[in-house]
């Protein structure tokens, strides 16, 4: 589609390849735009993810109840007109606790992916840039990184920096650098071969130019869909973590330590499990939702 | 030449008469190809002149019969293969055509191979289909036909990757021929090749068609490769023919602005005072948005009023000669900026 | 390529060793003095150096680690457990079976289900049946395993009583873990089969075929299914790692007494041994399984067949860059 653009304004003659390349960038933006908002999925995954950053923010003002307000005298109630989702085995409510624990949720979740994203750049562009043994060094730490699971790896961290938010989210976005790292290597293998960078060296541009203003505006995009797609997965890392007594734990009402608290009272409150899983699902659902539509926009020839 | 020819004209062996194709993508519309008619004489070729995106790659996937369903749609029109009407058939009748009657050259030898099968195998179970060869008679025939377009057949074991784009495109010409088809469609055969391998692969397909009394459509944007290859020219333009008939007539007295501008953009060996190339102004109309009137007037430098306003007929104009322009035998120019760039 | 194979397969080991010391160091830093946590908080200062002395804990870090690599690499010897001085080695022997049924059948499924339904997704793009799979495959992925793990046993456990709630005693037991562990990469595979498939039916390749009048099923089984394969094969070592994270949080849910038990018992009691001892075995496991997937994935294609026949091309290719870039700079 792209080369069939260009041939055609080449044919044509009409446009000199500067101005080509800077409206192709213009309009392919704003084409993504109107694609991801035509797409409903994609929408109502965004307007999920808007409602819980609201949440996020406004939680403890719209929680019914103070969260961390024990009364012993109303706890393992069912959900009633009182207490909506009920209360734990405290007597803390449980909506309010949902309310104000968003925030931890995802915070860990876009945290981790986005402090991944940012590290395995940075890794990634000192090793396109230095080459040699700086790259060779930084590729091999890769596939240690990589020759542990994911979680195992999460999970290892995590037990040696101790629970708490900061820590989890580094747990959890070391994981995710040499993936970000790989994709931008490989990004970087591919497009150095394409024409226009080569048409750069010609012009004797500098490797930093060649790398800040070539590469990296090409690469940005699949990385950026591909850390959409990551935060769902992260998310249920998170939970997962603070479900085995790792992660963050209480006194924040982090979604996965809520089911972790409540996991003993199986047999007797169920309903106690059930809301802080549900609200997990949703939130890693509109997550999945919305990078899809991001994925389906930026690359249209999967759809239709 | 579609208005003059007859259907039961004997010499005819295609002919396509009236074609709609529209895409849909994101609940737009887009219209590829738009009343487009023409013929195919037996033994002869076609060439189909055009811009990237003016519908021709859709017109050939339409004869063929592999038009992707959905996004694309074959709206009306019928095509006529010896005087059976093929857009109608079903899978199983319309494979007996697809390779056996018609088949096609694709334009980009790098991808129109499938990677994880071995080039024989690609070449030869065509052959078992058609042919109702067993397995080691199809081996042979399509190892002959390895041969037949220049590659050793010790390489029909061979995967695409170990071959050079000049040879992957004769392993797909091998296909195309592989079961003696009447007509191919041969989409930008040589285009996406090097300059020294279009030459040889261009006279390779001129060869065999020659050995085989086989029909053409020849599709390019090059005229030169129209010049070497066809007899008949139709010249398309946002999915209409906006010019057709003889080879020499077309080259000799080309009459749509459209063609003329084709003409002016090819680098001209002969006059050695003009340096400068004449590019058409203006880009190809949005196919989803098509201008109203001619749909050239936009860039054509002989517009005047009423082409924004009337449809051009395809309207003989002398012999095999036909051509879509209110104006044609009687352009002049009405625009002053496409004057100054000739002087400049 | 039986060259390459050995080839790869040494390569692996620097990868392990060094896994095993990324490990160790992690471990070295958490938190706690490992005599308080062996003989409880009200330890001696005395108690604690003899102890310190006895596990060789008042080595530097550099000897401690040497301690290590030479005890697993060399001499196979994972150590003591600080808690119950129990060899971390058998135990890890007696568990590890448990583990790799639990992730191999978790794979076997992921892969017969996951493929086939992207692929029945895929040839019925856009109509009722694909919709209703990627509805579902989207729920697959989004739903946390652990979660789901407790839901069912909740209900097919503790209320309709079809399925043991716990332990792995019976096969039936297996049932809920194994749909519990698989269905997550199980779901992205469906997806990942279905979008990879699309995407080869719309390249020109199966045009080529299509022209040449083949059948559908031929085209779809012979043409469009060995290149669909292809990323989904790499990615099956992906996901045999995630897997094998997953056994971890669903062992606990079901009381399976599996490595991944054992190992967030190790974390529960900071016992490092068993830490560092479970999570390097377990990456060594996922390293093989990686390595498999690679070499299965050069039978599929043969583009990557011809690259190992051909030895070193690939860095020859990578040194040409290398030079080219300087030039450039």
């Amino acid at each position: 589609m792209r080369s069939e653009m260009h041939d055609r304004l080449q044919f044509a003659g009409i446009m000199e390849p500067d101005e080509q390349e800077e409206a192709k960038k213009q309009s392919q933006f704003l084409e993504v735009l109107k694609r991801l908002t035509r797409s409903k999925t994609a929408m109502i995954g965004l307007i999920i993810f808007i409602i819980l950053v609201i949440i996020a923010i406004i939680g403890p003002m719209i929680a019914p109840y103070d969260y961390a307000e024990m009364v012993v005298s109303e706890k393992n109630q069912l959900p009633s007109a009182v207490h909506i989702l009920g209360t734990d085995d405290v007597g803390r409510d449980i909506l309010s606790r949902l309310l104000v624990g968003t925030r931890y949720t995802l915070l860990l979740g876009l945290g981790a992916c986005v402090v991944g994203l940012i590290i395995g750049i940075i890794l990634g562009c000192v090793a396109g840039f230095f080459g040699g043994w700086v790259e060779e060094v930084i590729m091999r730490l890769c596939d240690v990184m990589q020759a542990i699971p994911g979680m195992l790896l999460a999970v290892a961290i995590s037990s040696a920096l101790g629970n708490g938010l900061v820590f989890t989210i580094i747990a959890l976005s070391i994981g995710r650098i040499p993936f970000v790292c790989r994709m931008l290597r490989a990004q970087f293998l591919n497009q150095r071969k394409l024409e226009y960078v080569e048409a750069a060296q010609a012009e004797n541009c500098s490797k930093a130019t060649i790398m800040f203003k070539h590469i990296l505006p090409n690469t940005i995009s699949p990385l950026i869909v591909a850390t959409t797609m990551g935060v769902g997965n992260t998310i249920t890392m998170a939970a997962s973590l603070s479900y085995i007594g790792l992660g963050v734990q209480p006194p924040p009402p982090e979604w996965g330590a809520m089911l972790s608290a409540a996991k003993g009272y199986i047999r007797h409150y169920p309903y106690q499990l059930l809301f802080p899983g549900l609200a997990i699902a949703i939130l890693v659902l509109a997550m999945n939702l919305f990078g899809d539509g991001l994925r389906d926009a930026m690359d249209p020839k999967l759809k239709n | 030449m579609s208005e003059l020819n007859n259907n039961e004209n004997n010499d005819i062996l295609l002919s396509v008469k009236d074609l709609y194709v529209e895409y849909t993508s994101d609940k737009k519309i887009i219209h590829a190809v738009n009343g487009v008619s023409f013929d195919i004489k037996k033994g002869k070729t076609l060439g189909l002149v055009g811009e990237t995106g003016a519908g021709k790659t859709t017109i050939a996937k339409s004869i063929i019969g592999i038009l992707p369903v959905p996004p694309a749609k074959l709206k009306s029109g019928e095509i006529y293969y010896e005087g059976q009407e093929i857009t109608k058939l079903n899978e199983k009748e319309m494979s007996h055509i697809q390779g056996e009657e018609i088949s096609m050259i694709f334009q980009d030898p790098m991808t129109a191979l499938n990677p994880t099968m071995t080039v024989g195998a690609q070449i030869a179970d065509g052959i078992a289909l058609h042919e109702n060869l067993s397995k080691v008679d199809s081996i042979k025939k399509a190892k002959q036909m390895l041969e037949l377009v220049g590659i050793p057949s010790e390489r029909f074991t061979e995967y695409p990757h170990q071959f050079s784009g000049g040879m992957k495109q004769r392993v797909v010409i091998a296909i195309a021929l592989a079961c003696n088809p009447q007509l191919i469609l041969a989409d930008e055969p040589t285009t996406a090749l090097d300059v020294t391998i279009q030459a040889q692969v261009l006279e390779l397909i001129k060869d065999l068609q020659k050995k085989q009394e086989t029909s053409m459509l020849l599709i390019t944007h090059d005229l030169g490769v129209v010049a070497q290859t066809c007899d008949d020219v139709a010249v398309i333009y946002a999915g209409e023919i906006v010019e057709s008939g003889d080879k020499y007539e077309i080259f000799d007295h080309p009459s749509h602005p459209y063609t003329l501008g084709l003409f002016g953009s090819l680098p001209n060996m002969v006059k050695k005072g003009e340096k400068r190339l004449h590019p058409i102004a203006g880009m190809m109309p949005n196919p989803s948005n098509l201008p109203g009137g001619c749909k050239f007037h936009p860039r054509c430098p002989y517009a005047t009023e009423e082409c924004t306003q009337d449809i051009p007929e395809l309207k003989n104009i002398g012999g095999t000669h036909a051509c879509r322009c209110i104006h044609a035998g009687n352009l002049v120019r009405t625009d002053e900026t496409n004057e100054e760039t000739k002087e400049g | 390529m039986i060259r390459y194979f050995i080839k790869r397969i040494l390569m692996l080991i620097p990868v392990v060793i060094a896994v095993a010391i990324v490990i160790f160091t992690l471990m070295y830093f958490v938190p706690g003095d490992p005599a308080e946590i062996i003989l409880g908080a009200q330890v001696t200062q005395e108690q604690k150096d003899a102890l310190h002395e006895q596990l060789g804990l008042d080595q530097p870090y550099i000897v401690q680690l040497g301690r290590y690599l030479y005890d697993t690499f060399i001499r196979f010897d994972l150590g003591t457990s600080w808690i119950n001085s129990k060899s971390v080695s058998a135990e890890l022997g007696a568990r590890l079976p448990k583990t790799m049924i639990f992730a191999i059948a978790a794979m076997v499924i992921q892969v017969l289900l996951g493929v086939p339904l992207g692929i029945f997704a895929a040839t019925h793009h856009n109509k009722f049946g694909d919709q209703l799979t990627m509805v579902i495959a989207l729920a697959g992925v989004s739903i946390p395993s652990f979660w789901l793990a407790l839901m069912l046993m909740l209900l097919f456990g503790v209320r309709l009583k079809w399925l043991p709630v716990y332990g792995v005693e019976q096969w039936q037991g297996w049932i809920l873990p194994v749909i519990c562990g698989s269905l997550g990469v199980l779901a992205q595979m469906a997806r990942q089969a279905r979008s990879s498939m699309l995407e080869v039916i719309r390249s020109d390749y199966i045009d080529t075929a299509r022209a040449k009048g083949l059948p559908r099923r031929t085209i779809i089984y012979k043409y469009a299914l060995p290149n669909g394969l292809i990323p989904i094969v790499q990615t099956l070592g992906n996901a045999f790692g995630t897997s094998l994270g997953g056994t971890l949080i669903i062992e606990t849910v079901f009381s399976i007494p599996g490595v991944g038990m054992y190992l967030q018992q190790g974390i529960a009691t900071r016992d490092r041994p068993i830490v560092r001892s479970s999570v390097v075995i377990l990456s060594i496991l996922f390293s093989l399984i990686m390595l498999l997937v690679d070499l299965a994935f050069a039978f599929i294609d043969p583009r990557i067949k011809a690259q190992y026949a051909r030895g070193g091309r690939l860095k020859k290719k990578r040194a040409k860059y290398n030079t080219r870039g300087k030039e450039a700079a």
